[in-house]
């Protein structure tokens, strides 16, 4: 069974041609700051990679379990206003200490999340859906109220490396944003193949089902829902000292909830390179469309147009469809003319 | 000595009453039939049972231990596993990861349950070949016939080793080739230890399988026996036929 087009053969050839398009992703971008440092492109890169991140940790909860959160924007803005804080109050010299804050925003993200969880997973379906949407917008009016803490509308500024000058000030902030999308893809690799995943998924297809076989839903969605929030947190925390500046509305943005979302959805819900696949596309996209059209806001309208067309024409996402069209066509090959 | 203990068990929905102070026990390693006329109570009982929804008052013991008001995922560890009217499996899992969910450990102690996944999985394969669906483990559950649905729910219920199976209809919409298989397995499963509770309307499949038989109506226990006893029953004629 091992001849050319026997199963084994393709599996091995497909697993190889996964592993090679793998490596070159990886090659690539590791290799990014070095082939092209300059900072427009390293910019579009720092945005393009965060949202791989924010995708694929969003995916975690929203793809496995079925639950769709629309308020994961509140978790970003909290750990971008946890890591300002606490790089201002102790007083941290800037430069590469401050990312060890990362973990303890991400920390502070989860405690944060535990609460929410708990109280919004109590609902299931659309009703999840608007707990999260007014939870996102309790946190964006505390950030713009609590002007003391936050700064409120005037911002939060923080103490940025200046000696970061030049092509380079991107680079730290590329290499932290990639660690933490490849540790949202092998956290997201791992909870996939693993009982925990499975148990996830067995939730999105049926809740009540998967109660009856012993799952403990609540305890796996919760802890789904804490894993994903604590890396968009985190996420939130370098995006912070990248923009050395944080305002409410630009950091508990409905808009960078909706983005990893579609990102997910465009890409496949529930896979693991899906999320992956929606991110490289529709953010150098959008940046484009923002480089290009300036403060206008047109790349909305592009973002619904994608919306209409992933929800029209590829309900399940680009990775399920394109597989299925590939298993097709195999298959009809094999049955030849 | 009994495996699983009702007693005075009551739910009510608004106005009406669904389960009223009913009483029945089953015997460990019986097959035991729950028959009734709609609407005697038959599925609340199981949802009671199984946790799925909580009882107005009255007592579940399973093994003498009181599991009134335990969720069903804690009820699934301790040892009850279930299966609903309607075949329901997760549709978009393949048949061997369908195989693959049911947790044996509760709470987060499942979280970290890593299982030995590859003991599970050669007992998975094991236990789709036992219910001769072994073809179809890779296919996934939205893609299966409804008989096939069926045999892969029982064959997933009994992964975590239940000791006691509550079968909601296994005989419903089924053909009679599938159900005399679906008979079979049953009574090898129970050879080998499984007690069963079944909810069932087909008489016949009733009749030839347990060996004892509780009758429901208006939410009661109204009674109890050998097969050939109940069939017998006037109070059972009664409930079924009405006067």
């Amino acid at each position: 069974m091992t001849g050319p087009g026997s199963l084994v053969t393709r599996i091995n050839r497909t697993a190889a041609f996964k592993a090679l398009g793998l490596a070159v992703l990886a090659v690539v971008a590791l290799l990014l700051p070095a082939i092209a440092p300059d900072p427009a492109t390293t910019d579009k890169a720092v945005f393009t990679v965060m949202f791989v991140g924010l995708a694929t940790a969003w995916n975690i909860m929203g793809g496995y379990t079925g639950y769709i959160s629309l308020g994961h924007a509140a978790f970003f803005g909290f750990g971008a206003y946890a890591f300002g804080l606490l790089l201002v109050h102790l007083n941290i010299t800037p430069g590469y200490a401050p990312f060890l804050l990362v973990p303890v925003a991400g920390l502070l993200t989860a405690s944060l999340a535990v609460g929410i969880g708990w109280v919004a997973l109590r609902t299931r379906a659309a009703t999840f859906v608007i707990v999260t949407i007014a939870f996102m917008f309790i946190v964006q009016l505390l950030a713009e109220n609590l002007v003391k803490v936050t700064g409120g509308g005037a911002g939060l500024g923080l103490p940025y490396p200046r000696e970061w000058g030049g092509d380079f000030f991107n680079t730290p902030f590329y290499y932290a944003m990639l660690a933490l999308a490849i540790i949202a893809l092998v956290l997201s690799w791992w909870i996939r193949r693993s009982k925990f995943g499975l148990g996830l998924l067995a939730i999105r297809d049926d809740e009540d089902k998967a109660l009856a076989v012993g799952v403990p839903t609540r305890t796996f969605k919760l802890t789904a829902f804490v894993i994903s929030a604590a890396l968009v947190g985190m996420i939130g925390s370098v995006f912070a000292y990248y923009m050395t500046y944080i305002y409410p509305q630009f950091v508990v943005d409905p808009l960078i909830g909706i983005s990893m979302v579609l990102m997910a959805f465009l890409g496949g819900l529930g896979t693991l390179s899906g999320p992956v696949i929606g991110a490289l596309l529709l953010e150098p996209a959008q940046l484009e469309f923002a480089y290009r059209f300036g403060a206008s806001r047109l790349y909305l309208l592009f973002y619904a147009a994608v919306f209409l067309i992933v929800i029209l024409l590829l309900p399940r996402g680009i990775v399920p469809s394109v597989t299925d069209l590939f298993r097709g066509w195999r298959r009809r090959r094999q049955m030849g003319p | 000595m009994s495996l699983l203990e009702v007693k005075d068990l009551s739910k009510r929905f608004g106005g009406v009453v669904a389960v009223d102070s009913c009483s029945l026990s089953v015997p460990a390693g019986s097959i035991t039939g729950l028959i009734g006329p709609n609407g005697s109570g038959k599925t609340t009982v199981f949802n009671l049972v199984t946790g799925f929804i909580a009882p107005d008052g009255g007592e579940v013991r399973f093994k003498a231990r009181s599991i009134a008001g335990l969720g069903p995922d804690r009820i699934y560890t301790l040892g009850i596993g279930r299966t609903f009217q309607l075949a329901r499996i997760f549709p978009r899992l393949t048949a061997l990861e369908n195989m693959l969910v049911p947790v044996r450990r509760a709470g987060l102690r499942a979280l970290l349950s890593r299982g030995q996944w590859g003991h599970e999985k050669e007992r998975a394969m094991e236990m789709l070949a036992f219910m001769d669906i072994s073809q179809v483990a890779g296919t996934i559950g939205g893609a299966l016939s409804y008989g096939q649905r069926k045999l892969l729910e029982l064959a997933a219920v009994m992964m975590a080793g239940p000791e006691l199976v509550l079968l909601d209809e296994p005989a419903g919409g089924v053909n009679p080739a599938l159900l005399e298989r679906i008979a079979e397995r049953l009574r090898q499963l129970n050879a080998q230890g499984t007690t069963f509770l079944l909810v069932e309307h087909n008489m016949g499949f009733v009749m030839n399988l347990c060996h004892e038989v509780i009758v429901l109506d208006q939410g009661r226990a109204i009674a109890k026996g050998k097969p050939k006893e109940v069939r017998e029953n006037p109070a059972v004629l009664d409930a079924y036929l009405g006067t």
